[in-house]
Order: structure tokens, then C-alpha cells, then sequence
């Protein structure tokens, strides 16, 4: 197992201190990083001292150690996997072959792109919720965010790590160039549609670390895969990071509800849709959660691409990007006679029809990350079930809202009813968050920083952080 | 009918994530659409699974005589309540595996030892039996304050006192670094009778004083602030009121893996600050009477601010350096740098590096969660200078009962 040195500017256990050139080109990004942090991270929370989870190994009782920390300080590091002796590829044409260490010259591109694409995702979501800070709930949601926002810095990293080791000057360019786009910034905006959103509020910070964050996780999950061995190793521990965001997501939004159907049964409220009479309780509506839920929803999907791709199918083929957890599915894991059932719409009307598994991968995975969001979906649901109260959340229909891919020009409901556009038009305002939706909910965001204590529109945790107790000082406001 | 402890995975805080299923290294964890649940016949206790979770849904347990199988986990919803047993059952189950019965005792310990890494906990090959979990909160034994002195200078932020328990004729069998807990009476906000709170012995096996039956403990008197206003922590602040004479419910003992080795040529390098220096004034102790002459090596490492705050700084002093090797250092000292117990070893390198070489030395670690990770990037940075790899080596310590850590 491969030590973590925590000794250097840069803890690692990727023997940065016997790579000078790598090392030297990693210490000269550091200070634009900092200043990166210091300009786009988290605004008004540089100095306090945050009870954040620091990762000081990779083995499992190593990677979460608690204690406060200012955020710029934070050791922000590169950290693989342990590695696996004797890996080989898992699918694709070069199937059985060992692993590669170092980048294969005809794949050079392919790799590079993906990995600045994932990296470019990182800092976005930074930038994006670096106002987030001002009105938190509560103390404790307060250090989820910052967990969070300093995780997706490690990320980061752990790209960066990639670019400037494997790609020589075009990685380090590429290295550079994360540093320099700004999220929502039109003269120089982040690579994806879903990271130049803004995520104004903490109901939208909950539906991005739900629906978005989880596109993440399904992309990490296929380059876990990676005939690309340091690829594959730094993806691997870089999903146990964002299995926090989904929780802080997940948790989030069922806080939520939980107080919004308390305070209807409190109330004696039990028509989920007597919108202004539950908003007089100061909780969010249900009908409000439903339409946020699908438009993070549909962002979300559209990262995937388009449903079939070349590009998808030369990533499999070549062992570069395999499919979600690859090595449990059973199948000759080439594809090359496979078929993968895809929805159309053809002539007006849905129609699935089979295609060529190998072009139908980025369908395939967007399929798996639908049935990830409907089983959490299912769990909020419980939460409103167990109050009494007759409302189910529903994910919409796929083709619904979509700016990418094959239903990028349909107008489809999200009961998957085809429409017009003026019809649809006509009815936006019942299926996505409306400017009366987001006004309202911005007016509940107000910070509630005393220990213990949470905003009215939100249920505490059932339990704390490292098992801390309700009233932990999780942000030192006052250091 | 004997008990055991089941590990459980909440299905109410669960978000199946899957990184507890991807960490076992056996496999126990498995999931259908619905949950995920651990298999009792596989979970081998390693607690591998426990810091990746990010909910803590996985950190659940159950004390049951009949294990819930997958089936029933699987169709759960809430985890069940915790099922009430007899005396006679939980008496029954005291076997070695078993830390402590007492679920809060135990959780106590998971929680204390969760800084030593994976694998089952094993006590060093040469230490005596322990005796576990004679007294319960049903059946606590009466002990009697025979003394209560405070330890740290009396112009201290810290209230550190010395407390000895006087068991009269009950049997109280403990080891140096066992636990035992103290009831404090009355009950909480909630109508709740108090938690049970654990504290590690600071006297050795034959008594505070050779054989009389009685038990120190080391306990600091907590205070914290929330929102502004002090609190003062219940069982702290009894026991260090606790006037001679008084009356104290006391449980256990609890531990059976944090023990001193007893054979001479063992080495034992202790880490402690503040109270966490309980165990190892007890180890010293044991030491100094039974064989003061042995071979192996006693290298203590203590941390405080001040010496003011420096539990047993007079009597430290006063021990030969031939017989233990001592570092103190200090956090707060005025005009001088910062100094913490990996600061000290790193300044003793070379003599630990030596010591790490040996397979007849035991390492300690007893004291403040936030110590760990200092200390063992100091145990890295001086197993890299000396050519030995820490993370593989203290692998091979825990497993064969050389290195131990219990933090709070």
C-alpha cells in the first residue's frame, strides 16, 4: 500500500517527490489554485474554522479524519486507490490486456478531453454555490456545503494530477485553462450546460447535489472502469467523496419535506395543493418541491449526451470509458452483437427500437442513472407517505425539457405527452419552477447560524456528523 | 441462550451509495432494490465499512439472541427497536468477543478504537486474561470515594482531578487500560437516566495501593460553550464534585484488546494527552513494581498546554530515566512555539525508528481524537526516513496486537 505523504505542500501517494518535473509543474498550478479559491470558493467563510472530514490515507479507516479546519488550508491532495496488482481491461477491443499506466498515443485525445471535461465540472460547482454560504439553515448544513465545495477542489486536483502526469504540455494547458473559465461567465463559460446554472438557493443546492452531482457519480463509475489505470484509481476514490454529496442531497430535500408535511399536519392541512396556505407556514409546497425536482432532473440528463454516439462507442471500444459498474454486468463486455433498446420519437409518436449496444452506451448509462434517482425519490415519498399526506414526487418523463439529444426539440409533458409548443407553452408554468416559485423560496433563505438551531422550512438531521450531538459548533461563527 | 451484537445498516438514513458494499473486504454487504444489509454469518467486525458511509446509517447495532437474516433486512423500512433481554441472557453471552455487553459501553469503545485501522482488535499475546462486564446498570457495583485531589495547578484552565474508588469486599478485577463506567445519578432533560461514561484506570491490577481494592481514574472536569453560554458536562463535573466518602454506581470492567504486554522484553511506546495519560500512568505503575528492571524499553510521549495542566507532572519527574524515557510537550508555553507530541517524535526519530524495527515493541495511542492524525503522519515521516513503510507495518502491528489507540 502506498503511503500518503503529508509532508510536502502536496499530500499525495503518488510518490510526487520522486517525479521533480511533476512535482514542480504541480507546486507552480498550487498558487493559482489558492488564488482561484480565495476569488471563486465559498465568499465570507475563508477564516472560520470548519469541522470538515480530511482524507490522511486511502485505506477505509483512513480517509475521514474530522477536525476544524480554515478552508484555504485545507489539504487538499492526490490520492489513489490502492492498485490493484495484476489489473487488466475489463471490455472493449483490448479486453484481458493489462491495464495501462501509461496513456496509449492513439488514445492520448480521447483521454485528455474526457478527463478535462470531468475536471472542468469541479470548480464549476464551486463557483456556482459560492454564495450559498449566507443563508444556510443551519450550522450544520452550513459544513455540508463547505465538505462539499472542498471535496470538488480535491477533484480538482485529482484531474489536474492526471492532465499535468500523462499529457505534457497540452495537460498542462489544459490544467491552466480549468482555472480560467468561470461558471455562467459568457465570455469564458464552464464546458456543460448544468454547471453555468446558477443555484441561487439552498432548495436548488439540494436538488443539484441529488440530481447532478449523481450524473457525476455515474461518470466516475464508468471511468472507474478505464483501461487507464490511474484514471481508473483516481475515479475509484474519488467516488467514496461523492457519495457525501448525494447524501447532502438526499437528506436534504427529505428534510425538507419532512417539515413541510409536519407543518401541514400541525396545521391541519391536508390538500397538498392549497399552495398559499401552506406557504403562510413558511415551508415549501410540494407542488414547488415537484417542479424544482424537474428541471434539476432534466439538466441533469441532458449531461449525458446524445442517446446514440460514436464517440461513446469508440470510448467502450477502446477500453477508455466503460458502462456503469462494467465488471458486474454479464455479458462478453464487447458488444459487438448486442443491441440496447433506446426511445425514439419517430413520426409523432414514442417508439423503442434496438440498437447497436455500442452506440447506445451513453442511453444505457443515463438509464441507470434514472433508476438511481427514482429509488431515491421513492425514499423522499416515504417521508410524506408516513405523514398521511396523499402527494407522490415523480420523475418526469425523459423526453421532458431536454436541450440535448434526440428530444432536444420535442415538447413533451412530463406525463410524456406529446404536445405542441404552444400547449406546452401554456402549461411551463405548472411543470417548472416559476419566478414566483423562486421568489419564494428565496424569501425563506435566511441564515440560521446558532448552534443547534435550524430554519423554519427545514427538519434537522436525525443524526449528526461523526456521530457529533444536534447542537455541535460544526462552522466556528465567531472565530 | 447467549447474545450477540448484530451490525446493521439503517434503512431510514441509508442512500445506497453503495461505498460500504464496495469497501468490505469480505463481501458481507450485499443489496436488492430496496436496502442494503449485512450478512451475519460474513461480517467479520473489521469496521472497514464505518468512516467511508457518509450517512451513518451503517454505524447501527442491535443486540439480539436470534440474527435478523438478509430476507427480513430486506424488507425493512425502519430498523427495528432495540429488544429488551433478560439479565440471564445478557449474562449468558460474555464471551471474549464481546468488548462489553452493554450496548452504550461498547458503542463507547467502537467509537474510541475506530483510530486503529481495520481488523479484528487483538490484545498483545502476553497479556493477562481481562475480566469483562461483571457489573451491569442493572447491577452496578457501590464503590466509595477514598480520596478526590486535583491534579492541575489550581490557577489552570484545566480542572484535572485524581479520583480513588474504594471497592471494599467487592470483587472489581481490572487491568491497566481497561475501562470502567460511572452512572451518574438522576436523569436527564428528557426524563432519561444518564448515559453510562467510560474511563480508563489510572492504577495497576493490584490496586491504587498494593493490594487494597481500590480504582484511580483521571477525570477532567468539561466545560464547553454553546451559542455563548457554558455548559458543563454531566458526569465530569459529578465525579470531580464528588465529595469523600460518596457513593459512586459503577460498571464493568470493559476492554479486552488495549492491554499492556506483560513479558519483560516488551517495549512500549505510550502517546498520551491529558487524561488520556490514565492508562499509561497504570501501565508505568505495573512496570515499576512487577519488574522495574526489564529489558524492554518505556518511551512516553505527554502532551498538555502547560506543565500547570500536566496531569502527574510532579510524581513523572521524579521516576529514573533509566526506567522510562520521557517527552513532555507543550502547546502553550508563553513565548515559545507550539509544541505537540509529534513534534517530540520526530525530534526522537532515530531511537522510534529503531523501536518500530522490533517486533518485541508495542505503540499506545490514548487521548483526543484530533491527536491521531498528527501522530501518525509523524510515525510516516519517520518510517520514511528510516527506510520502513508505516502504513504496511502498522498493518502488521494491529495484527498481531502491537498497536493500539483509543481516542475520544
Amino acid at each position: 500500500m502506498e503511503t500518503v505523504n503529508y509532508d510536502d505542500l502536496i499530500p499525495n501517494n503518488v510518490d510526487l517527490a520522486n517525479d521533480r518535473r511533476l512535482q514542480r509543474a504541480l507546486e507552480q498550478w498550487h498558487p493559482g489554485f489558492i488564488d482561484w479559491w480565495m476569488d471563486m470558493g465559498p465568499e465570507g467563510f475563508q477564516e472560520k474554522d470548519v469541522y470538515l472530514r480530511t482524507a490522511i490515507s486511502v485505506d477505509p479507516k483512513g480517509w475521514a479524519h474530522f477536525g476544524f479546519v480554515k478552508m484555504p488550508e485545507y489539504r487538499w491532495g492526490i490520492f489513489l486507490a490502492p492498485r490493484e496488482e495484476g489489473r487488466t481491461i475489463p471490455f472493449g477491443k483490448h479486453k484481458g490486456e493489462p491495464a495501462w499506466q501509461e496513456v496509449p498515443g492513439e488514445y492520448r485525445a480521447m483521454l485528455r478531453r474526457l478527463v478535462a471535461i470531468q475536471g472542468d465540472t469541479e470548480p464549476a460547482s464551486v463557483e456556482q454555490q459560492r454564495h450559498l454560504g449566507k443563508t444556510a439553515p443551519s450550522l450544520y448544513d452550513l459544513r455540508n456545503l463547505f465538505q462539499v465545495n472542498v471535496e470538488e477542489g480535491r477533484h480538482l486536483w485529482a484531474m489536474v494530477y492526471l492532465l499535468q502526469a500523462y499529457f505534457g504540455r497540452d495537460g498542462r494547458e489544459e490544467a491552466e485553462a480549468l482555472l480560467q473559465r468561470r461558471s455562467g461567465n459568457e465570455d469564458k463559460p464552464r464546458m456543460l450546460g448544468a454547471f453555468n446554472e446558477d443555484t441561487p438557493d439552498w432548495l436548488s443546492f439540494f436538488m443539484f447535489t441529488f440530481f447532478t452531482d449523481r450524473d457525476g457519480k455515474f461518470q466516475l463509475e464508468a471511468l472507474a472502469q478505464s483501461a487507464f489505470d490511474p484514471l481508473s484509481r483516481t475515479c475509484r476514490f474519488m467516488l467514496t467523496e461523492e457519495a457525501h454529496h448525494m447524501f447532502v442531497g438526499e437528506t436534504g430535500i427529505s428534510r425538507t419535506l419532512e417539515r413541510t408535511v409536519q407543518a401541514m399536519n400541525e396545521a391541519g392541512i391536508t390538500d397538498p395543493y392549497e399552495v398559499k396556505k401552506i406557504r403562510a407556514l413558511g415551508v415549501i409546497d410540494l407542488p414547488t418541491m415537484q417542479r424544482y425536482a424537474n428541471f434539476h432532473f432534466t439538466v441533469s440528463m441532458d449531461l449525458f449526451g446524445s442517446e446514440t454516439s460514436t464517440n461513446a462507442a469508440n470510448a467502450f471500444n477502446s477500453g477508455v470509458k466503460g458502462r456503469y459498474r462494467e465488471t458486474r454486468i454479464e455479458d462478453d463486455h464487447q458488444l459487438i452483437n448486442d443491441t440496447y433498446p433506446v426511445l425514439h420519437l419517430i413520426d409523432g409518436e414514442f417508439k423503442t427500437t434496438e440498437e447497436p449496444a455500442l452506440h447506445a452506451l451513453n442511453a444505457r448509462l443515463r438509464d441507470d442513472y434514472i433508476k438511481d434517482c427514482a429509488a431515491g425519490v421513492g425514499r423522499w415519498n416515504k417521508v410524506i407517505k408516513k405523514a398521511g399526506i396523499d402527494f407522490e414526487l415523480r420523475l418526469p418523463h425523459q423526453a421532458f425539457n431536454r436541450r440535448v439529444g434526440q428530444f432536444a426539440e420535442a415538447f413533451v409533458s412530463p406525463d410524456g405527452e406529446i404536445m405542441s409548443e404552444d400547449a406546452w407553452r401554456a402549461r411551463e408554468a405548472e411543470w417548472l419552477p416559476t419566478t414566483s416559485d423562486q421568489a419564494y423560496v428565496a424569501s425563506l433563505m435566511k441564515p440560521c447560524y446558532e448552534q443547534g438551531n435550524y430554519a423554519g422550512w427545514i427538519a434537522p438531521p436525525k443524526i449528526g456528523i461523526n456521530q457529533q450531538p444536534g447542537d455541535f459548533e460544526y462552522v466556528r461563527i465567531a472565530s | 441462550m447467549a447474545l450477540i451484537r448484530q451490525h446493521l445498516i439503517d434503512p431510514e438514513i441509508c442512500i445506497r451509495c453503495n461505498t460500504c458494499e464496495e469497501t468490505c473486504p469480505v463481501d458481507a454487504i450485499t443489496h436488492n432494490d430496496d436496502n442494503y444489509v449485512v450478512d451475519v454469518e460474513k461480517c467479520k467486525f473489521c469496521m472497514d465499512c464505518i468512516s467511508p458511509c457518509p450517512t451513518g446509517a451503517i454505524d447501527s447495532w442491535r443486540t439480539v439472541a436470534a440474527p435478523y437474516t438478509l430476507d427480513e433486512q430486506f424488507e425493512w423500512e425502519d430498523l427495528p427497536e432495540e429488544i429488551e433481554h433478560p439479565e440471564e441472557a445478557a449474562n449468558d453471552s460474555l464471551d471474549d468477543s464481546a468488548q462489553a455487553v452493554e450496548s452504550e459501553a461498547s458503542e463507547i469503545l467502537e467509537r474510541a478504537h475506530a483510530g486503529q485501522g481495520g481488523g479484528k482488535l487483538v490484545p498483545p499475546y502476553s497479556a493477562a486474561h481481562p475480566y469483562l462486564n461483571i457489573y451491569t446498570r442493572e447491577a452496578p457495583a457501590v464503590a466509595r470515594v477514598s480520596g478526590n485531589f486535583r491534579l492541575t495547578e489550581s490557577g489552570s484552565d484545566s480542572d484535572t482531578h485524581h479520583i480513588v474508588l474504594d471497592f471494599g469486599n467487592q470483587a472489581f478485577p481490572v487491568l491497566e487500560g481497561q475501562s470502567i463506567g460511572i452512572i451518574p445519578p438522576g436523569t436527564d432533560a428528557r426524563g432519561k437516566p444518564h448515559l453510562v461514561r467510560l474511563y480508563s484506570v489510572a492504577s495497576p491490577r493490584d490496586g491504587e495501593r498494593p493490594n487494597h481494592n481500590k480504582v484511580a481514574l483521571t477525570v477532567k472536569r468539561e466545560r464547553y460553550e454553546v451559542n455563548g453560554e457554558a455548559r458543563f458536562g454531566t458526569c465530569s463535573n459529578y465525579i470531580c464534585d464528588l465529595p469523600r466518602d460518596a457513593e459512586v454506581q459503577v460498571t464493568g470492567p470493559f476492554g479486552n484488546t488495549f492491554l499492556m504486554p506483560n513479558h519483560p522484553e516488551a517495549n512500549i511506546i505510550m502517546i498520551c494527552t491529558g487524561t488520556g495519560s490514565a492508562p499509561f500512568r497504570a501501565m508505568t505503575e505495573r512496570r515499576r513494581r512487577r519488574l522495574p528492571d526489564a529489558p524492554g524499553k518505556l518511551l512516553l510521549f505527554f502532551g498538555a498546554r502547560t506543565p500547570a495542566e500536566l496531569p502527574y507532572h510532579g510524581p513523572l519527574k521524579k521516576l529514573p530515566s533509566g526506567f522510562i524515557d520521557i517527552e513532555l510537550a507543550f502547546s502553550r508555553l508563553p513565548d515559545q512555539p507550539r509544541q505537540y507530541v509529534q513534534d517530540r517524535m520526530r525530534l526522537r526519530g532515530d531511537d522510534l525508528a529503531e523501536l518500530l524495527g522490533d517486533d518485541e515493541t508495542y505503540v499506545f495511542i490514548c487521548g483526543l481524537k484530533g491527536m491521531e492524525q498528527g501522530v501518525d503522519e509523524a510515525f510516516a515521516h519517520i518510517c520514511g526516513e528510516h527506510g520502513l513503510d508505516w502504513a504496511s507495518l502498522r498493518v502488521r502491528m494491529r495484527e498481531t496486537g502491537r498497536f493500539h489507540v483509543e481516542t475520544y
